[in-house]
């Protein structure tokens, strides 16, 4: 019984790190139909931002956090006001050549500042390690990712239901035009929800530092994990979005753990499954 | 249309126009290396040593001017790295081609050398077999049997365990260093309990851990890349509580190379692993290689800078052997058999295999004065590549 | 898109299409100056015709289909792989192997197509991604067929009609590869402007209305995306032909994501598109990279979104809007 759990929690934990790096994509897609394959730049440049933080200012690790945030988003800010806006109405595949080229830039500019060499990252020594609980031994910053995450998951979805930028960010999703009619200033409420969630790309990249490592290649290694979050939760869904980053979490580890001659497949394998079943996403609507 | 034509011409008589200018007295070296992608930073490393080497020694050597030519191969690419070795012979007239961080790329490049009939130094790449692809190719890195066989036979005996469980990721040289290190292992008496190959492209490590764990061997042995895996891989087995302090840890030394020490913490500690260099080896010469490297690139070397730094004193001194003549055949004669000091120690080139034989370190890694190091305790001096001695005898 | 200018019989329309423009004929005829002007790029030339009928096959179905594809490698690795086997294992005709690759490619994307047919949208873009990266890892486990991470070894290729051997300066390469795009190039461009064509540009556009006019959409998409799998077979096979290397990187995502890139670039539903992208993302990248082998990508992205900003719908997409606007109050 005892690897079972272990294996699940695992599971779900790298689960919620693929969560935190992957909602604000799903947000802005499923809200504006903007492909923003940059988006795991701004998880790097967070990952950065902690990195330096801590070894060259030596910050706690803790207090990193809301700096990698901010910075993210206010970096989205710059290139949605820039150059994103201008491309809303163009088709995606402009859409997909402006953010890929925007990540090739990301990683020359980060290699050219950091140089190619893997960042090294430590957490303080609270944070390493594990804890035993009921005879159960979990890792301390697993443990720490979950409940971040689930804070994250939390104040969005309260925020969203209850609040009245919530409400406009709900109607600008379900029908744009629609929204712009009832006097929603749709192109702010965007931008917001778009620093908001490359902050969340941020805040993801600096926790995931720990557990896969920075180094300039970041921004495309994990494009594709984002991907099949976003994909299988469904646009535009946080709740989607967090079912699915558990889901794959939990396949991926689980799998690998019975059966690792299919470790590598697995996770493209529950992937096309679970889009074949439902190809708009586990909670998506469109 | 037109207008991207004319672009193109233009744009195409100008880098014509730039090798034209090839002077007499020069000999070129082109290095095809991943700059860029995944594996850019052993590109890099790589990259420096050949540049120390260089700024250290001037760039005349036999009265002819080295001038080397870098191209980015961008990744396991070979048909790539074909084509720029290709390239670099018919365009850039090249007479010597280097670098080579990845096998595939390196066995692609070594029928160019074997058609054109260039002298090729593979200055990384660690598969056996790479060496045989052409007769004008040596290799200044290391093979992998070579490190891990050695290191089987080691961990049998002196290592003091004979129940081990082996972890390599699942590509070409992951099964290369299983196959070599359960060779000697097995051979020197060890039993093999059980092994997993995890996936290249691997973010998490838990569930490989766990499997490792539920078995309870007296130790493991590790197989992995250079990157953020090693790191990954550490953090992994401390959170199991699989630490050195509990369960012996063996592995190549990229698991403890020093960018993963300084994310790993004090539960590294204890971990063997074998290598063929390490910044800390003791010697005046390394002494000298490492506070170089310190003023060049601000970071100290690793293997792979050694392996640029040794490729670049092979073709210097090939060269002064052969008085400048860089033809292939004169200088893979004048490379063979070739000793000399390494800021890793002594090496040589096999004068029938063209690899590398040089002695295997065997390391654990201590805390000294509060930093994690790879301290070597014991050592295979004139290792040959096991396997084309093999080959040989068949 | 106006498919309807200033002819809106479709036969009529279809018939001006066909006509060969001037600047078509200067374009094929001057993919033939390498051999006098630049000798020395022949090889870098050759790769720049296997990317440009790999990009020509992702053309057909994103650019006339609307199939947006992230996993097109997987079919341009199998033709590497068929072609490649089979000169390992003492069949090194050219021509016949690269038939081969490009059979095995139509095979099994027949086989995808059918699956490819039924999806839309992010679904289909993720599906492709998977099934292409699924194929990658297969070939890194049967390592005992493919060599796996160290590549496919020994491959040799017999002369093409037991002439004209493979050389170290590429004319060969270059010819053989430039012959193979240009026969497809015209197959391809018949194919376009047939009614055949002309529905499928509908299913682009509406993939719901078209049965209604009695164009079956699925099956016109099965149709053409096996042909486009059979013509990415062609260029994998190309390639594993005249480099004499197969990798699984001919499978993998940087493939798929390259001629995707290289597609939008050039600008798609344009038959061109692809060429010309490939001609510009591997001579900038040629150039780039022998400047500054380290940061080339940064100067690669900036051309992206620079072409983006200032000639939307790629670079032939923009051209042809600049070229109606000089020629002013065009259609």
């Amino acid at each position: 019984m005892g690897p079972v759990i272990g294996v699940l929690f695992d599971g779900f934990a790298y689960g919620m790190l693929l969560f935190l790096l992957s909602v604000g994509l799903s947000v802005t897609l499923g809200m504006m139909n903007f492909v923003n394959l940059a988006h795991c730049a701004f998880a790097m440049l967070g990952g950065y931002v902690t990195v330096t933080l801590i070894n060259t200012y030596q910050w706690p690790f803790l207090a990193t956090l809301p700096v990698a945030f901010l910075a993210a988003g206010a970096a989205s800010v710059l290139f949605e006001r820039v150059l994103y806006r201008r491309l809303y109405g163009a088709s995606d595949l402009d859409q997909v050549l402006l953010t890929i080229g925007l990540a090739f830039v990301a990683v020359a500019v980060a290699a050219y500042v950091y140089g190619t060499v893997q960042q090294p990252v430590r957490v303080p020594a609270y944070l390493r390690g594990s804890v035993t609980v009921a005879g159960l031994t979990l890792g301390t910053y697993r443990l720490f990712l979950v409940t971040v995450a689930l804070a994250v998951t939390l104040v969005l979805v309260l925020a969203l239901e209850y609040t009245r930028f919530g409400a406009q960010v709900r109607a600008a999703v379900d029908n744009q035009r629609m929204a712009r009619g009832l006097g929603i200033n749709v192109g702010l409420v965007f931008a917001i929800t778009f620093a908001l969630g490359s902050g969340l790309a941020g805040l993801g990249g600096a926790l995931a530092i720990e557990i896969v490592g920075l180094d300039p290649s970041f921004a495309f290694t994990y494009l594709i994990y984002v991907l099949i979050v976003v994909s299988v939760g469904g646009l535009g869904s946080i709740g989607g979005s967090f079912a699915a980053a558990a889901l794959i979490g939990i396949s991926d580890v689980a799998g690998k753990y019975y059966a690792p001659q299919l470790g590598a497949f697995l996770i493209y394998l529950v992937m096309i499954v679970l889009l074949m079943w439902r190809p708009v996403g586990l909670f998506g609507r469109r | 249309m037109r207008k991207t034509l004319i672009g193109l011409a233009a744009l195409a008589a100008a880098a014509l126009a730039a090798p034209a200018a090839n002077a007499q007295g020069t000999i070129k070296i082109g290095v095809i290396l991943p700059y860029s992608g995944q594996f850019a930073d052993t590109g890099i490393q790589l990259d420096n040593g050949i540049k120390l080497y260089m700024k250290e020694h001037g760039d005349m050597v036999a009265g002819k001017k080295i001038e080397i030519i870098r191209k980015d191969v961008g990744g396991i690419a070979p048909d790539v790295a074909k084509r720029l070795a290709q390239e670099l012979i018919v365009r850039d007239k090249v007479d010597i081609l280097a670098g080579f961080a990845l096998t595939p790329n390196a066995l692609a490049a070594g029928d160019v050398s074997a058609e054109a009939k260039k002298f090729m130094v593979v200055m990384n790449a660690a598969t056996s077999i790479i060496t045989t692809k052409s007769p004008y190719m040596a290799r200044t890195s290391l093979t992998t049997p070579q490190l891990n066989e050695t290191f089987g036979a080691w961990a049998a005996t002196k290592g003091g365990v004979k129940k081990l469980y082996t972890m390599v990721s699942d590509f070409g040289p992951g099964h290369d260093a299983e196959q070599a290190f359960q060779r000697g292992f097995k051979d020197a008496g060890g039993e093999i309990v059980g092994s997993v190959r995890f996936p290249v492209a691997n973010p998490d490590f838990s569930a490989f851990v766990q499997r490792a764990k539920d078995l309870n061997p007296e130790g493991i042995y590790v197989w992995i890349p250079g990157g953020a895996q090693p790191a990954a891989i550490q953090k992994a087995l401390a959170e199991r509580g699989m630490d050195s302090s509990k369960i012996k840890i063996f592995g190549q030394g990229e698991l403890t190379i020093e960018d993963a020490l300084k994310s790993t913490g004090d539960t590294a500690v204890g971990t063997i692993t074998v290598f063929h260099y390490d910044p800390n080896h003791d010697s005046a010469l390394n002494r000298a290689f490492v506070k170089g490297m310190n003023e060049m690139a601000n970071r100290n070397p690793d293997i792979f800078s050694v392996g640029g730094y040794d490729g670049m004193h092979l073709i210097y001194e090939a060269l002064k052997k052969t008085n400048g003549n860089a033809d292939g055949e004169a200088l893979i004669t004048a490379a063979k058999g070739m000793k000399w000091e390494s800021p890793r120690g002594p090496v040589a080139i096999d004068p029938e295999t063209r690899d590398i034989i040089q002695t295997v370190y065997i390391r654990r890694v201590e805390k000294v004065d509060g930093n994690l190091v790879n301290v070597e305790f014991d050592k295979v001096e004139n290792v040959k590549d096991p396997v084309k001695a093999r080959m040989k005898t068949n | 898109m106006s498919i309807v200018g200033a002819v809106t019989e479709p036969h009529a329309y279809l018939r001006s299409q066909t006509r060969w423009r001037p600047v078509e004929l200067a374009f094929w005829l001057a993919t033939l100056l390498p051999y006098v002007l630049f000798p020395d790029y022949l090889v870098l030339a050759s790769a720049i015709a296997i990317t440009a009928l790999f990009a020509l096959s992702l053309d057909l179905i994103l650019g006339y289909a609307g199939i947006v594809s992230l996993g097109h490698a997987a079919f341009f690795g199998l033709g590497a792989y068929t072609a490649g086997l089979a000169a390992k294992h003492g069949w090194g005709e050219p021509i016949s192997g690269l038939a081969l690759g490009g059979l095995v490619a139509g095979i099994v994307g027949y086989g995808a197509s059918l699956i490819v047919a039924r999806f839309r949208h992010l679904a289909l873009i993720m599906i492709t991604l998977g099934m292409g990266l699924l194929l990658e890892q297969a070939a890194n486990s049967a390592s005992w067929l493919t060599g796996g991470a160290d590549g496919l070894q020994g491959v040799k290729m017999w002369p093409i009609f037991d002439v004209f051997r493979f050389d170290l300066y590429g004319k060969t390469a270059y010819g053989y590869s430039l012959g193979v795009l240009f026969i497809v190039f015209l197959v391809a461009r018949r194919l376009i402007n047939s009614p055949f064509g002309l529905s499928l540009r509908g299913i682009r556009e509406n993939a719901l209305r078209m049965p209604a006019l009695g164009a079956p959409s699925r099956a016109h998409i099965r149709k053409i995306y096996t042909i486009a799998a059979v013509i990415a077979g062609f260029a994998g096979a190309l390639l594993a032909q005249t480099t004499e290397t197969v990798s699984l990187e001919a499978f993998g995502f940087q493939r798929s994501a390259d001629v995707l890139v290289i597609l939008i670039l050039g600008g798609t539903g344009r038959l061109y598109g692809g060429l010309v992208g490939a001609i510009i993302f591997m001579v900038a990248r040629d150039q780039f990279s022998g400047n500054t082998p380290q940061f080339w990508y940064f100067w690669i992205g900036i051309l992206l979104v620079a072409v983006v900003m200032f000639l939307p719908n790629g670079v032939l997409g923009g051209l042809a809007r600049l070229g109606a606007l000089l020629r002013g109050r065009a259609p």
